[in-house]
C-alpha cells in the first residue's frame, strides 16, 4: 500500500495542527512500509497479499444507496433505538444515521463535523494515545486521516441505550479497490457509562480495506461496554488498532466477534493507567475458507490494584488461521494486579491452523496472573451421543461449536447485545 | 420375523477382536437380556447396534425390522427405533438438556414423516414424563448431563428412550448407580414401555433389576460370544454360580 498525491488530495483541509499530524503520519508510514512477518508482532500475519492490490483511497461518498433494512442493529425490531451513526465506503452518512436522543453535554458525531463544532476536544486528544512513531497502521491512518466519530461523555453523563456505529464497506464499481482509514475518537468523563457497538460489513463482494484506529480515554470510574462485530465479505481486509487509557477505578469491556473478511488483525492496546482499573476483554472468532483472523492484545498493567480478564475463542474451518498473541505487561509497582487470560480454539477441519501465544511479562511480585490456550476439535463421544438420539451429524456439531462459542458470548454483559451475537454466530454455523 | 436378528458378528476395534460370532434374535414385544463378565464385549455390542464409529466388522450381519441396520447412520437408526441407553451417558458443557431433547425429538419425528413439537407441546411432553421419572424441571434447564449425579444421568436416559419411543431400546447397566427407589421407578418405567411392537435388551450385571424388568431370555456373553441361553431362571443361576463355568473368574 502506496498512497499518492492523489490519495492525500482527498482529504478536506485541516487545521493546522491537524496537517502537521497528517504530515507527520505519512512521514512515519513512508518510513516504515507496512509490516511484515519479519517483525515480531506480525509473525504470523502476512500483509502481503493486502500489498499487492491496488488500492485507492475512498474519496467522499455521499451517494452510494443502502436499502435502510441493511442497517444492522443490535437493538431487536420494535424496541426503541438508541443513536446510530452509519458510514459508508469510510464517508460519514448523516443521511442514514439517527444521532440522538442524547443527554445533555454528550457529543456524537462524524469527525469532520467535530472538527469543526468541537476543535479543541479533538485537538486535545487526537494522536495522544495512537501515537505514530514506531506503528506502521496507526501512521497510515493519521496520514490519510479524513472521517471517523467522536464520542464526549461529561463526567457522569450515562448513556442507556448503546451507541451503535455502522461501517458499510460498498464497494465501487471501479477496477481499483477502495481503502479509508477512518478513528474513533471517545472521550468519556469521570463516572460516566456508555456501550457502544461497532458493526462492520459488507454490502456486496468487492473488496475493501479498513485501517481503523481508535482511541479510548476512560477518566476515573467511568465504565465503557465496547462491543465490536466483524463480518465483512472474503474478498475484504480489517484492520484495526484499538488503543485506550483507563484512569483510576476505570471499567472497561471489549468484544470482538468477527467471522467475515479474507484478513483481519484487531489489535487492542490497554493502559491501566490508575490504580483499580479493570479490563475486560474476551471475544469470539468463526472463520472458514481462507479467511485468516488476528487477535492481539497488549493489558499493560501501570498501576496496583488492576484487573484484567481475557477470554477469546475461535472456531476455524476449511484452510483457515487463526491467530492470538495475547501479553500481559505487569510494571513495577503495579502490586496485586489480577491478570488472566484465556485462549481456546476448535479446528473442525484438519486444514485449519491456529498459532497461539501467550505472553505474561511480570516485572511486580505480589501478583495474580495466568494464562492458558488449548485448541482441539469436536469431541466424538458428545458428536455420537447426539446422533444417537437422532440429531443429524450437521445440526450435532453446529450445537456443539455454539456450546463452545456461547461460553465467550456470556461474557458480554449487555443481555441485548449478547442475544445479538449469539445469532450472528448462529446464522455462521448455518450457512455452510 | 424378528425384529433384531444378529447373525455370526465378528467385530474389532483397533485391530483387537472382541466379538467373536454373536448370534442373537429378538421378536418384537420380548425382552432379552445380556449378561457376562466383564470386558466381554456387552458395550461394544451395544455401540455397534447404535453405530458408534471405531469399530470394524469383519464378519456378519444385523438386521433390524427388515434392513441392513449396519448400513445406516446413527441418526437413521434413532430415526428406525434404536435406543441405547449408555453405561456412561456424555456429559455436554453449553447445551442444555431441554434444547437437547427438543432437538432429538423433533430430528427423530422429522425423519419418522410425524409432525415437529413446537416447544409449548414438547415442555407439556416432557414435563409430564420428568415428573413419571422423579425428575424436576431444573434438570431441563441444566447442561446436558453435566454436574448430574450417576443415578440422576440414568434417569435421564430413560426420559430420552420414553421421548424417543424406540421400537428397539439397549439398556446398558442402567440399573448400575442407582439407589433402591430409582431403581424401581426407572423400572417401571421402562416396563410401562413394554408392548407388543417393541424389544428390549437388556445388559446387567444384576438380577435384581431382572426381578423387575422380568425377561423372556437370558443370556450369558464371554469371550465375544453367547455362550449360553435360557429362561429368567438362568439370570439366578449366574447370580449364584458366577461364570467360573464360562472359564472366567468374575473377580479377575
Ligand atoms: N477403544 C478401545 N480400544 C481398545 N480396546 C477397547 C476399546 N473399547 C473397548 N475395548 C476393549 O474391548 C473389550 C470389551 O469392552 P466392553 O466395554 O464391550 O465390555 P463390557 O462387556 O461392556 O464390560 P463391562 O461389564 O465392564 O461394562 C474390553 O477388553 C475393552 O478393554
Ligand atoms: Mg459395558
Amino acid at each position: 500500500m502506496k498512497p499518492d498525491a492523489e490519495d492525500y488530495g482527498h482529504l478536506p483541509p485541516g487545521l493546522p495542527w491537524l496537517e502537521a499530524l497528517r504530515t507527520e503520519g505519512r512521514r512515519r508510514f513512508a518510513g516504515l512500509g507496512l509490516p511484515t512477518p519479519r517483525e515480531e508482532a506480525w509473525r504470523f500475519t502476512n500483509l502481503g497479499a493486502l500489498d499487492r492490490l491496488p488500492w485507492r483511497t475512498a474519496p467522499p461518498d455521499p451517494v452510494t444507496v443502502i436499502p435502510p433494512d441493511f442497517l444492522p442493529s443490535v437493538v431487536p425490531a420494535g424496541e426503541a433505538p438508541g443513536p446510530r451513526l452509519v458510514f459508508v465506503n469510510g464517508t460519514w452518512r448523516p443521511d442514514l444515521s439517527t444521532p440522538g436522543p442524547l443527554p445533555h453535554g454528550v457529543v456524537l458525531t462524524g469527525l469532520g463535523s467535530a472538527l469543526s463544532d468541537h476543535p479543541a476536544v479533538v485537538e486535545a486528544h487526537l494522536g495522544r494515545l495512537a501515537a505514530v512513531d514506531g506503528h506502521a497502521l496507526i501512521a497510515l491512518n493519521t496520514g490519510l486521516l479524513a472521517s471517523g466519530a467522536l464520542l464526549v461523555l461529561p463526567a457522569g453523563a450515562v448513556l442507556e441505550r448503546p451507541v451503535e456505529l455502522v461501517m458499510i464497506g460498498a464497494g465501487s464499481g471501479a477496477d481499483r479497490p477502495l481503502a479509508w482509514h477512518p478513528r474513533l475518537l471517545v472521550v468519556a468523563g469521570a463516572g460516566s457509562r456508555a456501550t457502544l457497538v461497532e458493526h462492520h460489513l459488507s454490502l456486496g463482494g468487492d473488496p475493501a480495506c479498513v485501517n481503523l484506529v481508535a482511541e479510548l480515554f476512560l477518566g476515573a470510574g467511568a465504565r465503557f461496554a465496547h462491543y465490536k462485530v466483524q463480518r465483512e465479505n472474503p474478498a475484504s481486509f480489517h484492520l484495526a488498532t484499538v488503543t485506550g487509557r483507563l484512569e483510576r477505578d476505570a471499567g472497561y469491556e471489549g468484544f470482538l466477534l468477527t467471522t467475515g473478511g479474507r484478513l483481519s488483525r484487531n489489535e487492542i492496546r490497554l493502559v491501566l493507567d490508575g490504580p483499580g482499573a479493570t479490563a475486560r476483554l474476551n471475544g469470539a472468532y468463526l472463520v472458514r475458507g481462507r479467511q485468516h483472523c488476528d487477535t492481539t492484545t497488549l493489558i499493560d498493567h501501570a498501576h496496583p490494584r488492576g484487573t484484567s480478564r481475557q477470554m477469546f475463542k475461535g472456531v476455524l474451518d476449511g484452510e483457515a488461521r487463526g491467530v492470538f498473541q495475547g501479553q500481559v505487561l505487569v510494571r513495577p509497582g503495579a502490586q496485586q494486579t489480577d491478570g488472566h487470560q484465556l485462549h481456546r480454539a476448535l479446528l473442525l477441519s484438519d486444514h485449519a491452523q491456529i498459532d497461539a501465544k501467550p505472553e505474561l511479562e511480570i516485572h511486580a511480585d505480589d501478583v495474580k496472573c495466568s494464562h492458558g490456550a488449548t485448541v482441539g476439535d469436536l469431541d466424538e463421544d458428545a458428536l455420537f451421543y447426539l446422533r444417537a438420539r437422532g440429531i443429524d451429524r450437521d445440526r450435532a456439531r453446529s450445537l456443539l461449536v455454539a456450546a463452545f462459542i456461547n461460553e465467550a458470548i456470556a461474557e458480554i454483559t449487555n443481555p441485548t447485545v449478547a442475544a445479538a451475537f449469539e445469532s450472528l454466530a448462529d446464522g455462521w454455523l448455518t450457512t455452510g | 420375523m424378528p425384529l433384531l436378528e444378529i447373525h455370526n458378528l465378528h467385530a474389532s476395534i483397533q485391530g483387537r477382536e472382541i466379538l467373536r460370532g454373536i448370534d442373537l434374535s429378538i421378536d418384537a414385544g420380548q425382552v432379552h437380556s445380556i449378561m457376562g463378565p466383564n470386558g466381554s464385549g456387552k458395550s461394544t455390542l451395544s455401540y455397534i447396534l447404535a453405530g458408534r464409529e471405531g469399530y470394524t466388522v469383519t464378519e456378519g450381519s444385523v438386521t433390524f425390522n427388515g434392513q441392513d441396520l449396519l448400513a445406516l447412520a446413527p441418526e437413521e437408526r434413532a430415526a428406525a427405533g434404536v435406543f441405547l441407553a449408555f453405561q456412561y451417558p456424555v456429559e455436554i458443557p453449553g447445551v442444555s438438556n431441554a434444547t437437547f431433547l427438543k432437538t432429538a425429538l423433533n430430528g427423530v419425528r422429522r425423519r419418522r414423516g410425524e409432525k415437529e413439537l413446537d416447544a409449548m407441546e414438547f415442555l407439556k411432553l416432557t414435563r409430564a414424563r420428568c415428573r413419571q421419572l422423579g425428575m424436576t424441571d431444573e434438570m431441563l434447564k441444566r447442561a446436558v448431563n453435566v454436574g448430574f449425579s450417576g443415578g440422576e444421568k440414568k434417569r435421564n436416559e430413560v426420559l430420552q428412550m420414553a421421548l424417543l419411543d424406540p421400537r428397539l431400546a439397549v439398556l446398558d447397566e442402567t440399573d448400575s448407580g442407582l439407589d433402591i427407589d430409582a431403581l424401581r421407578i426407572v423400572a417401571d418405567g421402562v416396563n410401562a414401555l413394554r408392548g407388543p411392537d417393541r424389544a428390549m435388551l437388556v445388559i446387567t450385571h444384576y438380577q435384581r433389576l431382572l426381578s423387575y424388568i422380568v425377561p423372556d431370555r437370558v443370556h450369558v456373553l464371554a469371550h465375544g460370544r453367547i455362550q449360553r441361553s435360557g429362561g429368567k431362571e438362568l439370570a439366578l443361576e449366574l447370580e449364584a454360580r458366577g461364570y467360573a463355568e464360562f472359564g472366567i473368574d468374575e473377580a479377575a
